[in-house]
This record gives structure tokens, sequence and C-alpha cells, in this order.
């Protein structure tokens, strides 16, 4: 795949090194500000808020009867 | 060797061949995901740090100057906060004595990954009922990683552009992140009308962990107009803080 890719570079080889960097440094790029901040919220990493989370999982020690409610609603847990 | 065997020789070569290279192509897609799996923990523990930083640095310095020239969001105001506005500083002499966070209206990720967030349908700071903020404690700029130092007492300022809200910390719980009785207006006794001002923090325990949520109750001792100011003491990290490091 690798080898593969070397050979698809075109030009000599300090070309070929530096067009990698190149496609590399896209690569990195690519996950910092795109697909890595989408995967986030999938992880346990960064979660600090308390929440119902979905309506069906409430905690039990919660009363029904809360009348302003205190759940953040729409924050993700 | 005859025509014939040479051909078969030849197609069990590139059977061969092309086993090693499936192999080959699996081994790097492997290795290919192994560096992905890095670049993850660096961009979390690392990059998130960078940018919570600047945009902290900005935000902080931005309603600072909506303080002075008297423009800062009122989060008094009976028309209440745009989502994600930033209203007001959180200080935690504890934490240190330059610590200070911008707190924004809501508590969606997107909003803590540059700064503090408040739940929207708590109280306002300094009214009665319940102010209730969350912050990162392990990524985005970590502002509560050292959240477990704080002990009865300590105070927890909060500056708007009208008042410093000064709290002193009350309690602390460990709780599951279900738990949203601890920022009910009255802290864990849902349903009950409140009669005094809190504040409640949360953010996530065990460190790096999804598992529950380390909350702090603080309770308002004072309320301060800007005209009156702060005395600089209140901002001064606690003493103990300094026996704890050998400072004194």
């Amino acid at each position: 795949m690798y080898a593969a890719l070397w050979r698809a570079l075109p030009g000599p080889r300090w070309l070929k090194v530096l067009e990698a960097l190149v496609l590399l440094a896209g690569v990195v790029a690519f996950c910092f500000l795109w697909l890595f901040p989408r995967i986030e919220p999938l992880m346990p990493f960064s979660q600090t808020t308390v929440d119902t989370g979905t309506s069906t999982s409430q905690s039990p020690s919660q009363s029904p009867s809360q009348s302003p409610s205190p759940s953040p609603s729409g924050s993700p847990s | 060797m005859t025509r014939r065997a040479l051909r078969a020789q030849a197609r069990a070569d590139a059977r061969v061949a092309r086993g090693w290279s499936v192999v080959g192509i699996v081994g790097e897609l492997l290795v290919t995901a192994g560096l992905l799996l890095m670049l993850f923990v660096a961009w979390q523990l690392w990059w998130t740090d960078v940018e919570a930083g600047r945009t902290v640095d900005h935000e902080v310095t931005t309603l600072r100057h909506s303080f002075d020239v008297g423009q800062a969001p009122d989060p008094k105001a009976p028309d209440g906060l745009i989502e994600g506005e930033t209203f007001a500083l959180l200080h935690i002499p504890r934490l240190g004595a330059d610590w200070v966070y911008p707190i924004k209206q809501g508590t969606d990720l997107s909003i803590l990954s540059g700064g503090l967030g408040h739940y929207v349908e708590t109280a306002p700071p300094g009214e009665v009922g319940n102010f209730a903020v969350a912050g990162h404690r392990t990524t985005w700029g970590r502002p509560f990683h050292d959240i477990e130092t704080m002990v009865e007492g300590d105070r927890i300022v909060v500056e708007t552009g009208a008042t410093w809200e000064v709290y002193a910390v009350t309690s602390h719980e460990i709780v599951s992140p279900y738990a949203v009785e601890v920022i009910a207006p009255v802290p864990d006794q849902p349903g009950e009308a409140p009669t005094k001002a809190m504040l409640t923090l949360t953010t996530c325990h065990p460190k790096f962990s999804a598992e529950q949520r380390y909350i702090v109750h603080a309770e308002l001792l004072e309320t301060r107009t800007r005209e009156e100011g702060l005395p600089a003491s209140v901002l001064a990290p606690p003493s103990a803080a300094f026996a704890t490091t050998g400072a004194l």
C-alpha cells in the first residue's frame, strides 16, 4: 500500500519525500480540524455535565415532580 | 524442466506472492489504525488545550473590555442570554491567583471547548436558586483539572458587568452522570423552593472517564457592586495552598 503510493509519486527522490510530507500534513490537518472534533462526542474523555441522558435512561433517584426542571435539554451528556 | 512444469511453478509463485501482499496490506492497515489512534490522543490531550487556550484568552480580554465600557451582557436580564454568549468571568483563587475563565450560556460541547458553560435552566449568578456551571477536567484547557483540591470555605468569585458575587464552598460530592438533582434550585432536593443563592460546578470524574461527575456546591456570601470593588485579598490564593506547595 505505502510502497505503491511511493511508486505513484512523480519526480526524483527529493521531490517524492516533499510530496509525502505534504500528504502527511494534509492527513493530520484533516484529522485535527474535521474528523476528531466529530468523533469526540462519542468518547468519554470530555463529558462534564449532568443530564437525564436519553429519556429512557433516567436515574431512578430522580423525582418526577421537579417544577423548574433542572435538566439542560439538548446538551450532549 | 519441461515447459509445463515451468508454467506450474510460475503459477505457484504468483499465488504465494499474492498471499504475501494480502498479509502486507493488512499489516499496513493495522499500523495505520494504530497511528491514527495515537494521533487522536495527541489531538485530545494537546491540541484541544492549544485551541482552548487561544479562545479563552481572547474571550477574557474581550469581556474585560466590555466590562470597562459597560456593555457586557446582563445575566439577570428578563429576556435572558443568547446561547453561547459570554457573560461572566469565574475566579477560583484555590486553583491559582490568575485562574480566570469565561462563563458562556449553555453546556454544549462546542461551548465548553472555549471556557465554562452555564446550565441554561439554572439561576443567574447571585440570585436565589442554583447558578450551575460545567467545565472540562482533562481536555480543552482543563479548567477544573484540580477541582478536588478545593475545600470547604474556599472562595469562588463570579465577576459580571455589574457585580462581584462571592461564594464560599459548602460541600462536594461524586455522583452519576444522570444525577441532575445536583443542579436543582435546592441542590439534591429537586422540587424544593429555593431560599439561598447557591453555585454548583460540575466536571467529569475520575479524570479521563465518563463514569461519574465531580460536583462542588457553594453558597453566596456577599454581592459587591463594581463601584464598591473587591478587596484583593479575596482573589489571593488561600494560605493552605502555600502550605501544600511549601512556598511559605
